[in-house]
């Protein structure tokens, strides 16, 4: 195997709290490879979207990495100073929100935007910049791009400005794009757009992409392997098509029959019961198990990370027999 | 059997007059106009008592307003609106009554549609009270029960809507909405914003409040998936209008209409691995403006020149599904 452009070893977020400290990741470890797509996948609180922020350093106070290494191409992210981060951020690891006006000024044109962007990191002047945002533009598929670059952000449809965020992580051609629910506000014939455009270009360029979200059906077409959280830790991850056909972990088991789209109609859907613990009051050992209906006395302990058969890694006493 | 609730030919015209800045830049010669926005254009569906219509279609095409139409939220422009056979225009004030009682509305959003400042017990339990369906002092024990219906314990209903989770508030919204002992609820993204598990349990709630009650659902969701697990019957909208209707598992299983079938070939789902997604071009037009002849023809990839001209109606093509496309009924081959 080739050696992985992102390597994610014991990484630990914490959060000062007034209600007291809670670790919103615990001990994350996963390997992206290049022009692999990793789906990270969780439901609200997780810690899937701290995950990204952390290895990108982002966690301000009263937040804090407190654990772990981020070695991105061999480099040790951690501990490195701002002004470095700085540096890498945009242009070897780029990230796309949720919303796309997190991203944006809406009092700027785009192109004033993403020209910032380019000479912030390349030495280039003005016009070979606007040169290199049209490209980046035309490549996830804008019409016209040489009149987009000249609209402001209110200007454009919600799928227009997630194509310009796209365009402006993929301009300068990172080796890591960390993308956090990039089409949940998206219609499905425009989510299907922009799905298509990702697909394409990382495999063209052989980027690695992480790409978080709470909605398996989407990891499903796009993903090669996928880890699924929960309270802070990966619970487990595999090869997609092993992950979603033999679930392991019974949260996993649970999530994919809580899809309508997956139980046959009239079926009773069989969701987790229950609902995700608060990160301040933790159940001790496994934090599944109030929920799980696997748990017994050897949940009370903390199950440790093991291997099954085909190579997934599952953090669970009691796996489901299916998984082995 | 006659329909719960019937819809013929009904639209919803938003005007946008200009203001008196506007008005007054006019007299100068700047030329602002009036703006018209068609977003529900001629509308026709029933919805018989018990049964699940879902309602489909992407941001803008109408289908929230159509629920706030139907729930009375909102009064429709033109066409007709009909419950238990009476038209809105002919209802007595008993008949208005029982309309806007027995059709209740569950919102999207369980953070906005909450009172903060009221507790649970008064949220759910005040209309009940100022309709008479309840005495106040009988007002605890009904509110009760109705926690009890929708899975919540009796004791939370002291509590204030900032001490509930997603799903739980969404609950709460359910409870509200059974207070008035409905007939018909419509769900408008009723699950969107709540996480996958708990969208399942409030998903099997609809399904065992529906077996106990006999509710009908208006069902709106831009979520296929769910649509396909609980409704008897799909409506299809694009740009205003209903572009196709039938049986959920023929609508599904065999869509007739080219942007029902773009719609399902997009919609990911779990047993879709490694997906080359081949999208749909193009995205919705403006409802200010929308294309002549057939809205969809923009991105259709059937499109013939005749689409660019005509407009069509909804009619049963040759497996009797109604469709509003010219390839169905026959007028372009």
């Amino acid at each position: 195997m080739t050696a992985p452009v992102l390597s994610v070893r014991g990484l630990r977020t914490d959060f000062a709290t007034r209600a007291g400290r809670l670790t919103a990741v615990d001990g994350v470890s996963f390997d992206v490879g290049p022009g692999e797509v990793l789906g990270l996948v969780g439901e609200s609180g997780s810690g899937k979207t701290i995950t990204g922020f952390s290895i990108l350093g982002l966690i301000d106070p009263p937040g804090e990495i407190v654990a772990g290494e981020v070695v991105l191409n061999g480099q040790n992210l951690r501990g490195l100073p701002e002004d470095a981060m700085r540096r890498l951020r945009g242009d070897r690891i780029a990230m796309i929100f949720q919303d796309p006006m997190m991203t944006l000024n809406p009092v700027l044109r785009i192109d004033t935007q993403l020209i910032e962007t380019i000479r912030a990191h390349r030495d280039v002047g003005r016009e070979a910049a606007r040169q290199m945002a049209e490209a980046a533009l035309a490549q996830v598929g804008i019409p016209s791009p040489a009149e987009r670059l000249r609209a402001y952000p209110h200007e454009l449809s919600g799928g227009m400005r997630q194509r310009v965020v796209i365009a402006a992580a993929l301009m300068l051609e990172p080796d890591l794009i960390i993308a956090d629910e990039p089409t949940t506000a998206l219609d499905v014939t425009i989510q299907s757009q922009i799905l298509y455009e990702m697909q394409r270009l990382m495999a063209e360029r052989n980027t690695a992409l992480i790409w978080i979200t709470h909605d398996l059906t989407v990891v499903a077409g796009l993903a090669h392997r996928v880890a699924v959280m929960y309270a802070g830790r990966i619970v487990e991850m595999g090869a997609v098509d092993d992950l979603l056909d033999r679930p392991a972990h019974p949260y996993t088991h649970g999530l994919i029959h809580s899809i309508p789209s997956a139980t046959p109609r009239g079926e009773r859907l069989q969701p987790v019961r229950g609902m995700t613990p608060s990160l301040l009051n933790l159940p001790e050992g496994c934090a599944f198990a109030p929920r799980c209906p696997r748990a017994d006395a050897a949940c009370k302990t903390r199950p440790e990370e093991r291997r099954i058969g085909d190579g997934r890694l599952v953090r669970c006493h009691h796996p489901l027999e299916s998984g082995a | 059997m006659t329909a719960l609730l019937s819809l013929d030919g009904l639209c919803q015209t938003y005007v946008n007059r200009p203001d008196l800045a506007e008005r007054a830049a006019n007299l100068m010669g700047a030329g602002y106009r009036e703006t018209r926005v068609r977003a529900v254009d001629g509308v026709s569906l029933d919805i018989a008592p018990g049964e699940v219509v879902g309602l489909v279609g992407e941001s803008g095409c109408g289908k929230s307003t159509l629920g706030r139409m139907v729930a009375g939220v909102e009064a429709p422009s033109a066409g007709r609106l009909a419950y238990r056979g009476t038209a809105l225009e002919a209802m007595t004030p008993d008949q208005r009554r029982a309309w806007q009682l027995e059709v209740q509305m569950i919102f999207q959003d369980p953070f906005a549609s909450l009172n903060p400042r009221m507790r649970i017990e008064r949220i759910v339990g005040e209309a009940a009270v100022v309709h008479g369906l309840i005495r106040a002092r009988d007002r605890r024990d009904y509110v009760a029960d109705l926690m009890g219906k929708v899975g919540l314990a009796a004791d939370m209903m002291t509590r204030y809507p900032h001490q509930f989770s997603g799903g739980q508030r969404q609950r709460v919204g359910i409870a509200r909405a059974l207070a008035l002992k409905p007939r018909l609820i419509v769900c408008d993204e009723a699950i969107s914003a709540l996480d996958v598990s708990i969208q399942a349990q409030v998903l099997n709630l609809f399904e065992d409040l529906r077996a106990e009650f006999g509710f009908a659902y208006l069902f709106i969701s831009h979520d296929l998936g769910a649509v396909a697990h609980i409704a008897d019957r799909v409506a299809v909208m694009y740009l205003g209008r209903v572009v196709e209707i039938g049986a959920a598992d023929d609508v599904f299983g065999d869509p007739r209409h080219p942007y029902t079938r773009a719609l399902l070939a997009e919609a990911p789902r779990l047993d879709r691995r490694a997906q080359d997604f081949t999208p749909v071009t193009g995205e919705i037009p403006s409802p200010l403006d929308p294309p002549p002849g057939c809205t969809f023809h923009p991105r259709c990839p059937v499109a013939a020149p005749a689409c660019r001209e005509i407009v069509p109606q909804l009619q049963p093509g040759p497996t009797g599904r109604l469709a509003a496309c010219l390839r169905e009924t026959g007028e372009v081959t």
